[in-house]
């Protein structure tokens, strides 16, 4: 690694870095781009993602609210139908709930309601997600209430270059994104260089991030790294996993994921939102009714435990870790013998 | 061109002819008098003024008492927050006057709706304060059975336990009990959409609660001329129909006298008060928070001078009751207080995580007796493992804050 660092000029750079830079080009490009949420301003964001850009843009491009989510996504929606594009920060993933009434009755409708004549171009970054010790309300993953709503884009990076390609796009993108940023990833590093940031694949397109040929871990966001880990220590066992990192909730990338798991023939969702009603449960359906006879098994499923997040002390019980992937990979082997249930 | 100009502003189409151009209809007008509803100009204080002869010694001296039981729990957590024992500590060095004399003011059978910054005030009621600190320990979020001081759990997302409180003392009252809900929040919690629908509900149902909002100034990082352009934050309550009022959070026996006289008034049916105690953060948002971004020292100093502490103090010595036995007893006392909370926080908790499925409903769900069974396999197979019984220790990270 070392030596490409110093022929590429790219440094680690952490996804943190990668977010706040993104943030800061769009709204150089592009005027219309206004920030603005819970201490946004001077304090850079409780995880400095917004750093510097009051002083950079000054206060009317990147604002700090009074303290009310459902008033700063509900006068981004007036901003939005005036031109602009907000990219509004909800500071914790649970704490964006008071906002669901604009979110849902308008942020993700004002295209359909208005025929196409009202679409609103804004950003809602949501850092969420475990595995960093918080206190309750300070963990949720909140993705399956977004997915369960027609006109939201969804989207979740899990590298550094994602995360600025990503970001940009969203603020790019003529639709309402929620845009997930896994916050036990805010600090992981990656060779990564600002001035010439890597092209990323485009919003709606999942990638291989560990080609392999025995089965394929299908994950997202905080899960990505956790899986590529599982995928690391399964060598022991002979096993080859494939890691495909979908990237994009909504729209979901059924062609790449259909022929990841036609050409592995087992698959396993990975996430650390709760299993029961959420995304998981859905990707699985959908992989069962595009490549049933390319299965050698059934879709499994590693999730979260059906409870609310739990105090920091147990969290580790609650999230799906290396452990538990490779367990279930285990179960992929069986070729005969399924029982009811087991297919969890 | 106006559209004034255009019509011609000075031709006369019989405006001033009051019978074609009746007035509203009286609906229009107030219902109620707003005169007596508007806070005073100025922050009620007892101490440093002629109200404090009235103090009885007794009360003062037990109050002194627990502001410095107060003060020294503030710091006892925020060390702990540097051994790794609790998450993370929003300090309320500073604010232990609104704290302790607003839950002073409640009688043993009403309810206390705290926000997590409010340790001090469910300690006050009789917590344990160990108790107090496991939401920020994290070993479970509620440490404690809300009936049994009748607490409320402490309340991370800002403003949303003040509507509970008004159902409670609604509900209370439905029932004939003689019960009233004190809800705290912070300035910035007043801007929450929960925060203003809690008063109407409490000023339409004359509801027996009393909001008391403790502005230190900021909520994070953001200052109260960021968050509100009210002439004050009291200033709200007349909107909703409830009277409001200013004292100086600071003032202890200031604090106790406004929340009694509002505890009183709605227990007499005379509904909702809205509190607001001005007092200022001493110390960051919490230990994760880095207070050198957006203010200067120069206000913390201002504040320092006016500490609850040595308010209190100047009155206790004018009385000659501030001698050295007094006060190396209430030191000693407090002293006592610390060392215990860190003997008992420097324990591991013990911890079953079987836990996690116990209490998520009534009667668990066959999905839960389903996990809670492989759980318990991937325990055991842990503990194989780990033949010594040494835990898989996993310390939890400094980052958040509430
Ligand atoms: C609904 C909600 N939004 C955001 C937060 C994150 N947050 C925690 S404390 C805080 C500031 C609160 O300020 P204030 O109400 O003045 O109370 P203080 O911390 O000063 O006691 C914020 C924004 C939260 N806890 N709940």
């Amino acid at each position: 690694m070392t030596p490409t660092v110093v022929e590429t000029g790219r440094k680690p750079a952490s996804m943190a870095q990668a977010l706040n830079r993104a943030l800061r080009d769009a709204m150089a490009e592009d005027p219309s781009v206004h920030v603005m949420g819970e201490d946004v301003g001077a304090l850079g964001g409780v995880f400095r993602i917004t750093d510097g850009l009051t002083e950079e843009f000054g206060e009317d491009r990147c604002r700090d609210t009074p303290l009310a989510e459902a008033g700063i996504l509900g006068t981004a929606v007036g901003m939005a139908m005036y031109g602009l594009r907000p990219v509004v920060e909800m500071q914790f993933d649970a704490f964006a709930y008071p906002a669901f009434e604009q979110l849902i009755s308008h942020v993700a409708r004002m295209r359909n309601r208005t025929r196409g004549a009202m679409p609103l171009p804004l950003t809602i970054r949501v850092p969420y997600g475990g595995g960093i010790g918080g206190v309750e309300h300070h963990s949720d993953s909140s993705e399956a209430y977004y997915l369960a709503t027609p006109g939201l884009h969804v989207l979740t990076p899990a590298t550094v270059a994602d995360a600025y390609g990503m970001l940009r796009a969203a603020i790019a993108s003529d639709d309402p994104v929620v845009f997930l940023e896994p916050k036990r990833l805010y600090w992981a590093k990656d060779d990564w260089s600002p001035e010439n940031p890597t092209p990323v694949a485009p919003i709606g397109r999942a990638e291989i991030r560990r080609p392999g040929r025995s089965a394929t871990l299908i994950t997202y966001g905080p899960s990505v790294p956790v899986c590529l880990e599982a995928a690391e220590a399964a060598t022991a066992e002979g096993w080859d996993l494939e890691v495909l990192d979908l990237r994009s909730l909504m729209p979901f990338d059924d062609e790449t994921v259909c022929a990841a798991v036609r050409r592995t023939g087992r698959a396993v969702v990975v996430h650390e939102a709760n299993g029961f009603g959420g995304p998981g449960g859905e990707i699985a359906a959908r992989i069962t009714e595009r490549c049933f006879h390319h299965l050698e098994a059934p879709v499994l499923r590693v999730a979260g435990l059906d409870i609310p997040y739990p105090p920091p002390m147990l969290e580790r019980h609650h999230l799906p870790g290396v452990d538990r992937i490779l367990d279930t990979v285990a179960r992929l082997q069986w070729e005969a013998g399924w029982t009811e249930g087991s297919g969890d | 061109m106006t559209v004034l100009e255009q019509s011609g502003s000075s031709r006369d189409f019989g405006h001033r002819n009051t019978e074609q151009w009746p007035a509203p209809p009286p609906a229009w007008r107030p219902r109620v008098d707003p005169a007596p509803l508007l806070p005073g100009a100025e922050p009620r204080r007892v101490l440093g003024t002629d109200a404090a002869g009235r103090l009885d010694a007794a009360f003062l001296t037990d109050l002194y008492e627990r502001l410095v039981r107060g003060r020294r729990y503030n710091t006892q957590a925020t060390a702990l927050t540097r051994q790794g024992r609790l998450a993370v500590y929003p300090s309320s060095t500073g604010q232990e006057a609104c704290q302790i004399a607003a839950a002073l003011a409640l009688k043993e059978q009403d309810w206390l709706f705290p926000s997590y910054r409010d340790t001090l005030a469910a300690v006050a009621r009789g917590l344990d304060p160990v108790q107090a600190l496991t939401l920020l320990r994290g070993d479970w979020h509620t440490g404690y059975d809300p009936h049994e001081h009748r607490i409320a759990p402490l309340c991370t997302p800002l403003a949303t336990q003040l509507p509970h409180a008004v159902g409670l003392a609604h509900a209370a009252r439905l029932k004939g009990d003689d019960v009233v809900a004190l809800a705290l929040v912070g300035d910035g919690g007043t801007s929450e959409g929960d925060f203003h629908e809690a008063l109407n509900f409490a000023a339409v149902w004359q509801a027996p609660v009393v909001f008391l909002v403790q502005n230190n100034g900021f909520a994070i990082s953001v200052p109260l001329e960021k968050q509100s352009a009210a002439p004050s934050l009291a200033h709200k309550a007349v909107g909703y129909g409830m009277p409001g009022h200013l004292v100086d959070g600071n003032d202890a026996p200031a604090v106790h006298e406004v929340l009694t006289e509002a505890v009183e008034r709605a227990r007499r049916g005379g509904g909702p008060t809205l509190v607001e105690a001005i007092t200022y953060r001493i110390e960051a948002h919490t230990n994760a928070d880095d207070a050198t971004r957006y203010r200067t020292d120069s206000a913390v100093q201002e504040w320092r001078a006016h500490d609850p502490i040595s308010l209190v103090e100047r009155e206790l010595e004018a009385r000659g009751l501030l001698t050295q036995k007094f006060t190396g007893a209430v030191r000693e006392g407090a002293e006592e207080m610390a060392a215990d909370l860190r003997a008992r926080m420097n324990q591991d908790p013990v911890l079953d995580p079987m836990d996690l499925f116990t209490h998520v409903y009534a009667e668990q769900t066959s999905q839960l007796r389903e996990q809670a069974a492989r759980l318990r396999a991937e325990l055991e197979a842990e503990t194989n493992a780990a033949p010594h019984g040494e835990p898989n220790a996993e310390g939890t990270a400094q980052e958040d804050r509430p």
